[in-house]
């Protein structure tokens, strides 16, 4: 008995130092903790988290330095030197994860997360803890619409996903107009479902008769499609669109191309802008692809854009892709803030942040939905066209679509806005 | 009829696909009684260096028709070097140990690879898609297949082949059975057991990274797809029968074909066609298609 | 009453006071890990208790999101949010389940059981992925807990929360640790030893793995409903096979020595976990695969051998000290 009980306290107390201890060392005052957390392992490690991860990296250095162009050219935040904590999204305790970050390691804002599901599980967590959260890059709209109704210190930099769908819809119509016939291939998972869910409807919406040939919805990391080109080649739809990203989406790329699924059917890849850099002469001329937002070839022309690439470039190698512009998107946001604030603590940047218009890479964002919690931005759609000579692929025909065109309007949910017709759309 | 031809080919490409994929898993459990969760690992890390090889020799400007050799041969190096160090580094000291412990021990063996690839090659995809393209397509009924998958199709009943010719005709292969069928016997018998695991772990690895290593051509090689083959290949010799070849194929074709009728006739129930193929065939047959014979020790 | 208590009992009854007191004294973040191991502790209690007889279900997760989705359900679609009424929802669905599941299962020994456990459960896991109206696999949220009509807040309603985790958990354990003394529990160990002499000697031993199949399914729902509310969160992953894998890898590294095992071992593990992300957090699944190797090859009978080799070592001690 008596040695259970000592055993009990002396376990205890070496628990209690071993934590405190390591939770007494508080952040510098010129010096600001933010927690990064995506995919450091698993499946969407290589497409989206080590690229969110790189430009996080690249950015917290430059802003240390004060390297950024202006308008971001003064160092730190508000002056204040980014000390990074990274972790790994890829794990079943999420919300303790978390809630470590925050109590432990001290994080003063969080930065992250990739998946829909991590967003949904954090989003009332980051209220509770009332600590500064901005999601990058995960795509549910149901974050601020049904989740976190009365967002306080959470927020979202990047365009929720039915952006996404819209667009493509809009675009794909603009170059095939006769098109009659529609067929999917998502991933079966709640971001493959979702966006096939946007696209079909709002096909339906914008051409009246138009009919789904098959919707295929293979499990996610299959890798091997063959019985679902199949499917789609005996289908003979006119559009097939696809939200499969990363490895999937390479996977299909490559099995589709070579048994001219993309010859058959005008193909639409929502997020196909990763695969550009890798798979050049293999991808398929012609072929729609949008890159979640005027990201990477779909920029526009600004010096923050040039600056970031070729940053980007002289560092890992390669051209950085979406999730890389979204990671910065939430950099700046932040950083936009604190100097707006001229303050590092957080409820001074959080009503900055709320309702914020700011300049990125990948042109303007602005805090508009949700009470100035929810970016939109604009987007932008193009074919992929290879270019022989140079050996590289560029993006021909890019049409632009206006943030106020593609998001519904802030007192509107995204399914309910475009089951109306798209109402109050202004599309100029 | 145009859908009912492509089941049967896609179901086909698929079963020589899933074949190739477990038949490693059942031969190192059939002779070492081992359910090796590191064959995850073998089958990305032969994905891996196959699609890291065929990139650099292409870089040469050399012809393609060569890359048919450095896929096997990338496999076999894999099989060789990370078959011989897990089976003498780690699991020599485990055998007789309990089947479950066994597993846990393979699971930490497939934890530890997952990151060793991932140090070696990054995390960015490598693509090698030349070899699945050279060979061309052929038309059936309209719908084009590549080559490279019936190629894949051969090299399936080539592989299945071989491996039984291996276990029925040859000597060593007969001495192998009698291992299988008693390990403690066989030995007394002056049959060095060791040697045989030793050997048959690296066929094992070998088969597994084979499996990665002739898919690569058609995917895009990313961290990860180790883990996504391991509860296929279970499913897949389960349904044969542990331990079985003939259980195997039969596994695969049960499973290809369930994937490919469902894709093309009701595609809602494909995320657990696989699942509802096991359920179905282990509540008929308890213990596989084609079991091994288990005595019931009173 | 006391008499019939055996030591892990009384330990436990003692301990209840303690680990709730802890709730108080340690920082949050560490009781929230303390917190979500004993959700997942109890399920992991779940497979050990099979595995005792031998059996190493590979579908624990079934259970686990059973109880964890009704909780969930009963929040979404009625409003329910008692903890009471959510508990025993769990409960009544993972115990129904594995009533009509047990009649398939309890034919099947070995391999063969885990794959089949493993197969039912990733039929769950399908279906739930293709259900939008639940989320599909982003899951969707559970309402705060209230106790019969008491609606805690804030720091109130985490210690509320924590407390109403402590209880039930230990209670499970107490009752598992009673089952297994009783002569049902020691049936399990003669059917992994020799299952034909079972049968000769007059049990069924297809009624028993039954039996122990449905208590198992049991803590492994009130597992699923404590550790969904703590994480205010359900999603399929729950009854994915790598989750239910984690499961049978914390009993096995845990030990089945002692009831207490798989809820310490459960926690060890996650802070090593967390530790080993902390450290590296590119390579951390490398570190933990090492670790549990290492832990294999040096703790054959896990880690709770190393607390009883310590008691042995401390009684050899105390009667050599008695003798002098």
């Amino acid at each position: 008995m008596k040695t259970f009980l000592k055993k009990t306290i002396l376990s205890t107390s070496i628990c209690l130092t071993a934590v405190t201890g390591s939770a007494l060392s508080y952040a510098a005052a010129d010096e600001v903790k933010v927690g990064f957390v995506t995919f450091l392992s698993g499946g969407a490690a290589g497409p989206f988290g080590i690229p969110a991860r790189n430009a996080a990296e690249l950015m917290i250095e430059s802003i240390n330095a004060g390297k950024v162009p202006a308008p971001y050219n003064s160092a730190g935040l508000a002056g204040a030197k980014i000390n990074p904590i990274f972790i790994d999204e890829n794990s079943k305790q999420k919300v303790a994860d978390y809630k470590k970050l925050v109590q432990k390691d001290g994080a003063d804002i969080v930065v992250g997360y990739i998946s829909s599901g991590s967003c949904k599980a954090i989003a009332p967590v980051a209220e509770e803890e009332k600590k500064l959260t901005v999601f990058f890059d995960c795509g549910t709209p149901q974050i601020f619409e049904d989740i976190n109704t009365k967002p306080e210190y959470l927020f979202r930099t990047a365009a929720h996903a039915t952006m996404d769908n819209v667009a493509a819809a809009k675009y794909v119509l603009s170059i095939k107009k006769d098109a009659s016939s529609i067929a999917g291939i998502n991933q079966n998972y709640a971001w493959g479902q979702d966006s096939w869910r946007d696209f079909s409807a709002s096909m339906k919406k914008l051409k009246g008769g138009v009919k789904v040939s098959t919707e295929q919805f293979p499990k996610i990391y299959a890798g091997q499609y063959g019985s679902e080109i199949s499917a789609l080649l005996t289908k003979k739809p006119s559009i097939v669109h696809s939200s499969f990203w990363g490895g999937d989406m390479e996977a299909l790329l490559i099995q589709g191309s070579g048994r001219g699924l993309f010859s058959r059917s005008q193909v639409i890849l929502t997020t196909g802008e990763t695969a550009m850099q890798r798979l050049g002469p293999q991808m398929p001329n012609g072929t729609i692809i949008g890159a979640r937002g005027p990201n990477g070839p779909l920029a526009p022309d600004n010096e923050l854009n040039d600056w970031f690439r070729k940053a980007y470039f002289d560092r890992f190698g390669s051209y950085p892709t979406y999730p890389s512009y979204h990671m910065v998107q939430a950099i700046l946001g932040v950083k936009a803030a604190a100097d707006k604030a001229a303050s590092t603590e957080q409820n001074k940047i959080k009503s900055a942040l709320k309702g914020l218009d700011f300049t990125t890479p990948s042109g303007n964002v602005s805090m508009a939905l949700s009470g100035g919690h929810q970016a939109i931005t604009e987007t932008a759609y193009g074919t992929y066209k290879y270019n022989k000579d140079t050996g590289k692929g560029t993006l021909v025909n890019i049409k632009r679509y206006a943030a106020s065109c593609v998001n519904p309007p802030a007192n509107m949910k995204s399914l309910d806005w475009i089951e109306s017709g798209f109402k109050g759309a202004n599309c100029q | 009829m145009l859908t009912a031809i492509a089941i049967a080919v896609d179901g086909l490409g698929f079963a020589a696909w899933l074949f190739l994929s477990s038949v490693g898993l059942t031969l190192i459990y059939g002779v070492m009684r081992i359910l090796n969760i590191a064959h995850g690992g073998f089958y990305a890390l032969g994905a891996y260096s196959s699609a890291w090889a065929i990139g650099l020799y292409l870089q040469t400007g050399s012809t393609v028709a060569f890359t048919y050799l450095l896929i096997p041969l990338s496999a076999i190096a894999v099989g060789i070097i990370a078959g011989l160090l897990i089976e003498r580094g780690v699991l020599r000291f485990m055998y007789g140990r309990d089947e479950v412990l066994m597993v846990l021990v393979t699971y930490a063996i497939f934890l530890i690879l997952e990151d060793v690839t991932k140090i070696i090659w990054g995390t960015e995809s490598l693509v090698a898609y030349q070899p699945a393209y050279y060979l061309g397509n052929i038309d059936i009924a309209g719908i084009p297949y590549t080559v490279y998958k019936f190629a894949l199709i051969g090299l399936a009943i080539a592989c299945a082949a071989v491996l039984w010719w291996g276990l029925n005709r040859t000597r060593t292969g007969k001495l192998l059975l009698v291992v299988i069928e008693d390990r403690e016997i066989s030995s007394a018998l002056g049959i060095n057991v060791t040697l045989f695991f030793t050997v048959t772990f690296i066929i094992g690895a070998t088969l597994g990274a084979l499996g990665g290593a002739v898919t690569a051509p058609q995917i895009s090689v990313v961290p990860g797809i180790g883990a996504e083959i391991i509860v296929m290949a279970f499913a897949v010799i389960v349904i044969g029968g542990m331990g079985s070849i003939g259980g195997a194929i039969i596994g695969a074709l049960f499973v290809g074909f369930a994937r490919a009728i469902s894709v093309h006739l009701y595609p809602a129930a494909e995320l657990f066609s696989i699942y509802l193929v096991m359920a179905a065939v282990l509540a008929v047959k308890p213990y596989g298609l084609f079991a091994l014979s288990e005595r019931r020790k009173i | 009453m006391t008499k019939n208590l055996d030591r892990t009992e009384k330990g436990l009854i003692i301990s209840l006071p303690v680990l709730i007191a802890l709730g108080f004294i340690l920082p949050e973040w560490i009781v929230n890990y303390i917190q979500v191991s004993l959700g997942t502790g109890l399920v992991a209690l779940g497979v050990m208790l099979q595995m005792r007889a031998g059996l190493v279900s590979f579908g624990q997760g079934l259970y686990f999101c059973i109880g964890g989705y009704a909780a969930g359900m009963a929040g979404k679609f009625l409003g329910v949010s008692d903890i009471f009424v959510l508990v025993a929802l769990g409960l009544f669905a993972s115990v129904t389940v594995a009533f009509f599941a047990g009649f398939l299962l309890r034919r099947y020994r070995e391999i063969f059981f885990a794959m089949l456990s493993l197969a039912l459960s990733m039929i769950l896991f399908g279906l739930l992925s293709k259900l939008e109206v639940l989320g599909s696999t982003d899951g969707f949220n559970l309402p705060s807990a209230t106790y019969l009509g008491w609606a805690p807040e804030g720091d109130t309603a985490k210690y509320a929360l924590y407390v109403a985790t402590c209880i039930p958990t230990i209670i499970c354990t107490i009752l598992l640790n009673r089952y297994l003394r009783g002569p049902m529990g020691y049936v399990g160990e003669a059917i992994r030893e020799n299952e034909l002499r079972v049968e000769y000697l007059g049990t069924s031993a297809h009624r028993a793995v039954h039996i122990k199949y449905i208590i198992a399914a049991a803590v492994s729902g009130i597992g699923g409903v404590l550790w969904a509310l703590a994480l205010g969160h359900v999603d399929p992953e729950m009854t994915n096979w790598t989750t239910s894998g984690q499961f049978v890898f914390v009993s096995i590294l845990s030990g089945t020595g002692n009831i207490v095992a798989p809820l310490f071992g459960t926690f060890i593990l996650e802070i090593v976990r967390v530790y080993a992300v902390e450290a590296s957090p590119n390579t951390w699944q490398m570190i933990l695969g090492t670790l549990m190797l290492l832990t294999i090859i040096f703790l054959p009978k896990g880690l709770w051998s190393l607390i009883q080799k310590k008691k042995a070592a401390i009684s050899t001690q105390k009667m050599a000290g008695s003798e002098s």
